[in-house]
């Protein structure tokens, strides 16, 4: 029996373009529509790619004090950002951890003024909210039934802008309240690309209205989960279930960027996260292994689950690719994934296993393109 | 002539050899092909074995032997340029060339109409 697939706001709309729909965290999505998943990936770096992530949860949290920095404080017990920092109309990235230290999912984070805003992964919603729910007093745990549009590439503010020329005036990892059109939306500059863009949430009746509006103009194509997966690793992104789970670090996946001198030893707000002694005992003395980047040696792709070794005549095993495929903007195959600490330094020419031929690739810096986020 | 098998190969007569390719059916569904590897020139194939690995922006594929015999020439053009076989894959999109143990297992695969049949199926 086929499980039953669920449907986005854009369902119609995706059929309508002709794309190949595949199931995808229990719904029903495009990985790519007729240009092709290169030509996708190479127009939204050019132009603008218009993404449905409307499977994504949206989740909204409400403090029963009234009081935001309530709200705030209780969700530093889940995750180790500093959120009661974090102002009104800005975002952050975090991720909620584990008595291990291990990741349970990753997730945006934003202050909505009264409230605070979560995105977090398709395949971890339910997860994710039962574990809001346990975990977080005197706060309302909402989720909502809305659309969510990626709007992204370097032509995404031109094509925005002309719904509302207010999107001029944010930048990354801003967050605002605005009309599209006549059509109420929450836009956040950030994405999943390593480009600048937007990501627009939308009432679940007015989304495949907006999304129809953006692809009307000059330069927006519609884009699948295809690009967007080789445009997020192409981004040095992680994808969780894959680059990081319940068995890697926020240390070991190299996100420690993403933990605050507050939330470290020493900080006001120290701790207080599930695993902290593990993650700030890896802060203050390392890890064994890291995520790196790495680029294989001519043309082959090295695919999640390759095994990675220190010496082409193999030996034991020095890790695993967890992430992998064709860069179409790099043009080369590239790949993550976790070495130990002696081989994670950039330059390190490592071996990886391919249909039974040890193939070299080289440690890289990640990201593996620029990023074009609109900073300032 | 023509001749079509299961794995959506092409296979075209040429004097004592047959040109082989995939179908444009199969470049639509395997999406942009990234990287070709093919055999080695004079390898000896049964019909099955991989002799082919392609990959697409999002997956792996091997392409199998269509019947039994030798590779006699391989189109290199490919493996520099992958986007050749989405481009033209019954001409310019060739795989190889091989001579077949026996050139009355062609009768054994499909025809157009029969191919044309089994992928509507």
């Amino acid at each position: 029996m086929a499980e039953q697939l669920a449907e986005t706001p854009l369902h119609a709309l995706h059929v309508g373009l002709g794309a190949r729909m595949v199931p995808f965290a229990g719904y029903d999505m495009p990985v790519q529509y007729p240009s092709g998943i290169l030509k996708e990936h190479l127009h939204t770096r050019a132009a603008a790619g218009l993404f449905d992530v409307s499977h994504m949860g949206q989740v909204e949290l409400w403090p029963a004090s009234g009081d935001v920095a309530d709200v705030a404080r209780a969700l530093e017990r889940l995750v180790p950002a500093d959120i009661l920092s974090l102002a009104p109309g800005r975002q952050r990235y975090s991720f909620f951890t584990d008595a291990n230290g291990g990741i349970l999912d990753d997730l945006m984070v934003t202050n909505g003024g009264d409230h605070l805003l979560l995105v977090v992964n398709a395949a971890r919603k339910a997860h994710d909210l039962a574990h809001l729910q346990a975990g977080l007093d005197g706060v309302e745990v909402v989720p909502l039934e809305r659309g969510l549009i990626a709007l992204q590439g370097s032509t995404a503010e031109a094509a925005l802008a002309e719904l509302n020329s207010d999107v001029r005036g944010m930048r990354f990892m801003d967050v605002r309240a605005l009309d599209l059109g006549g059509m109420p939306a929450v836009v956040s500059r950030s994405g999943y690309t390593g480009e600048d863009g937007f990501e627009i949430s939308l009432a679940e009746r007015d989304t495949a209205d907006v999304a129809q509006r953006l692809l009307g103009f000059p330069g927006v194509l519609p884009v699948g989960l295809g690009a967007r997966d080789s445009l997020r690793l192409e981004a040095g992104l992680c994808l969780w279930g894959h680059d990081i789970d319940e068995t890697t670090t926020p240390v070991e996946a190299a996100l420690e960027w993403a933990i605050p001198p507050a939330r470290r030893s020493g900080g006001d707000r120290a701790g207080g996260f599930p695993g902290a002694e593990v993650i700030l005992g890896q802060i203050a003395s390392g890890a064994a292994r890291r995520r790196v980047g790495l680029l294989p040696e001519g043309r082959a792709p090295m695919r999640e689950g390759i095994e990675l070794f220190a010496e082409a005549e193999g030996g034991a095993s020095a890790g695993r690719v967890t992430s992998g495929g064709f860069g179409p903007s790099l043009d080369a195959p590239l790949a993550m994934g976790y070495v130990p600490m002696e081989l994670a330094a950039p330059g390190t020419r490592l071996y990886g296993q391919l249909r039974g031929r040890m193939l070299p690739a080289t440690v890289t810096k990640l990201p593996f393109v620029r990023p074009g986020y609109r900073r300032k | 002539m023509l001749r079509f098998t299961e794995e959506h190969e092409w296979l075209k007569q040429d004097g004592d050899e047959v040109v082989v390719g995939i179908t444009q059916y199969a470049t639509e569904q395997l999406g942009d092909l990234v990287f070709v590897e093919l055999p080695e020139e004079g390898r000896t194939v049964a019909k099955g074995d991989e002799v082919v690995v392609i990959e697409s922006v999002k997956a792996a594929s091997d392409i199998l032997a269509p019947l039994d015999g030798q590779i006699t020439e391989v189109n290199s053009a490919i493996v520099a340029n992958p986007a050749m076989v989405n481009e033209d894959p019954m001409e310019n999109g060739w795989f190889f060339r091989m001579i077949l143990a026996d050139p009355t297992d062609l009768d054994g695969l499909m025809d157009e109409e029969g191919y044309r049949k089994f992928v509507e199926s």
